[in-house]
């Protein structure tokens, strides 16, 4: 019999010789990731009424949501779970200024081909491009995961798609999934696991595989998946300490749907307001006059997204009365960019560096909007109210879209810039 | 928590395709709100001002596809739980808002009944019978499976995963003194 890579990892998880889509199975995940909400699922532990995680080896906390501290409410949540961590005696925290918790866990080795990932936000789709089986799970069941070590999910149907063609200059990975994004739409891969292979992938860079698999979510994706490779191994190597055994679909294993594309004539794509999959290419949206341009969170916030940035800044200087955020996605990221002086280009250049960390992104602070504002992101979500305030609208682009934009004080197409 | 009922009528609250998380809990209160009565109040605070103001205990939710999308903040499950409603019907679910429904212990029925049914309308829905009758048609449910019903019946998860915890002890002493 063929399997699909979901298939392949949860029968293994399950124990169980072979699953089937549709089917029910109960799993021991490899790691549970939580955030900021790591306090409320601390008080529903309790009500369960155990007294001590069932493996706290399995618990990654990282506090990224609201870093640091906005006010005495956030800092009392970040106090609490501090005090949790302590008391559990998790030893995988990683406190304020570490950096958001996609681009941490990776970065600090709990993520690997083959593992079983869960975690308490929904971008957690984002590991996959290591090869894992990486699903967002609620604050409930992250709870009965730390009580219990186990959690139940659905074998998911698959879908394959494969991207072919060398992407234009000025364009990357953010262009390829925002096109994908507003082909299938927002539940065009409604609970379904989603492989990404085909020579365009195989091009990309880790950080790149990245933003395809954080972005399934935008299409409703269980989880999202790039096959381990050659470049999986290297950025594993000195992170990953432990023996892990790589899961491969068989070629010819039972996928719903096989969907092609070729990105060889891509144009860079917008995600209007507000929807993700509200997807046209730039030059429909040139010249929308805009406030503020956001560059960073867990889909764009890595180096090679702030080189793109600084490559396009350097020696110029962004439009008068627009706002340039840059949030490098963690600290090794943010130490990267100011080795290579990336941060002194964009710092020059107008932007507002702040620290690692999902920022505005969720619209609790550190940039939120005012009515009748316009910000152009590369963050994943532009839904009503996102950031902030729901008389504001939000385009979501790529990291070189934002950068000329920023320039321009109005959308751009970054091949002009 | 309160058992799962077999059988619901509410009065149908009507929404279309795509209904968010931010437009159901907006992200700015997910680390300045804990308390579900004050989760209540805002409510699809962004999508529709009166529904807070006008919801009735028992009140139906019926929607089109993909509701619920978004992020994983069981908020907004506990938000419209704590407003009262009774159930949710959608022509599908995204996810995770899917299993926190189930976690919640808030019924959920997927099928096409927003075709068939207008706001403030009564709505039926038969748990046992897999079926949503609507003023102008019925329309079959496919059943949950047997895991997430035991799930739905006793209460959520967290009073699901208590009672088999204290299975597990039982089974444990017994074993230890057998």
């Amino acid at each position: 019999m063929a399997f699909t890579f979901a298939q392949k990892v949860l029968a293994r998880k399950a124990d169980l010789s072979h699953v089937v889509p549709g089917q029910i199975v109960t799993v021991r995940p490899d790691k549970l990731l939580t955030h900021d909400n790591t306090a409320a699922i601390a008080r529903k532990f309790a009500r369960i009424g155990v007294q001590h995680l069932a493996d706290p080896a399995i618990s990654v906390v990282v506090l990224d949501h609201v870093v640091p501290a906005a006010n005495e409410t956030t800092a009392r949540n970040h106090k609490e779970i501090r005090a949790f961590v302590r008391q559990q005696g998790i030893t995988a925290f990683y406190d304020v200024g570490e950096g958001i918790c996609h681009q941490v866990l990776p970065e600090k080795g709990h993520a690997w081909p083959g593992a079983l990932i869960v975690g308490s936000d929904s971008h957690t789709t984002t590991h996959g491009a290591f090869g894992a089986f990486s699903v967002g799970i609620g604050r409930t069941e992250a709870a009965a995961v730390m009580a219990t070590g186990e959690i139940w999910l659905r074998v998911p149907q698959s879908l394959r798609i494969v991207i072919n063609g060398s992407l234009p200059p000025s364009l990357s990975a953010k262009d390829v999934i925002l096109h994908i994004i507003g082909d299938l739409g927002a539940d065009g891969a409604d609970y379904r696991s989603v492989e990404f292979s085909g020579e365009t992938v195989r091009d990309m860079s880790i950080a790149s595989r990245m933003v395809l698999c954080n972005m399934a979510a935008e299409m409703g994706a269980k989880n999202g998946v790039v096959l381990p490779d050659g470049k999986t191994r290297r950025w594993l190597q000195d992170r990953v300490h432990l023996p892990y055994v790589e899961v491969h679909p068989d070629a010819d294993g039972a996928y719903e749907r096989v969907i092609q594309y070729d990105v060889t004539a891509l144009a860079p794509q917008v995600a209007r307001p507000h929807r993700v999959d509200n997807v046209v290419g730039v030059t429909e949206v040139v010249g929308t006059r805009i406030d503020q341009a956001l560059i960073g969170t867990c889909t764009n916030g890595r180096l090679e997204d702030l080189q793109v940035a600084a490559e396009i800044l350097r020696g110029r200087h962004i439009a008068p009365g627009v706002r340039l955020l840059v949030l490098p996605a963690s600290r090794e990221v943010l130490l990267g960019a100011l080795q290579s002086g990336v941060i002194a280009d964009l710092v020059s250049a107008g932007a507002t560096v702040l620290n690692p960390g999902c920022g505005p992104c969720l619209g609790a602070h550190q940039g939120c909007m005012a009515p009748g504002e316009v910000t152009i992101s590369t963050a994943n979500r532009n839904f009503k109210g996102r950031m902030g305030c729901k008389e504001a609208e939000i385009y979501l682009a790529s990291p070189a879209t934002a950068a000329a934009s920023a320039l321009a004080g109005a959308i751009a197409d970054p091949r002009e810039a | 928590m309160e058992r799962m009922k077999s059988k619901l009528v509410g009065c149908v609250w009507k929404y279309g395709d795509d209904v968010n998380t931010d437009v159901i809990f907006p992200g700015k209160y997910t680390y300045s709100i804990s308390d579900p009565k004050e989760m209540a109040q805002h409510a699809l605070e962004d999508l529709d001002p009166d529904f807070v103001k006008n919801v009735r205990p028992g009140d139906i939710i019926v929607a089109g596809r993909n509701f619920g999308c978004g992020s994983s903040r069981e908020q907004a499950v506990v938000c419209l739980k704590e407003a009262g409603v009774g159930a949710i019907v959608a022509k599908s679910f995204a996810r995770i808002y899917f299993r926190n429904c189930i976690n919640q212990g808030l019924p959920i029925a997927q099928c096409d009944a927003a075709d068939s049914v207008e706001a403030g309308e009564e709505l039926t829905i038969d748990f046992a019978a897999g079926e949503v009758t609507t003023p102008r048609a019925e329309h079959p449910f496919p059943p949950l499976s047997p895991e997430v019903m035991d799930i739905l019946a006793a209460g959520g998860l967290i009073p699901y995963v208590q009672k088999k915890l204290e299975g597990d002890d039982k089974r444990e002493r017994e074993a230890d003194s057998a």
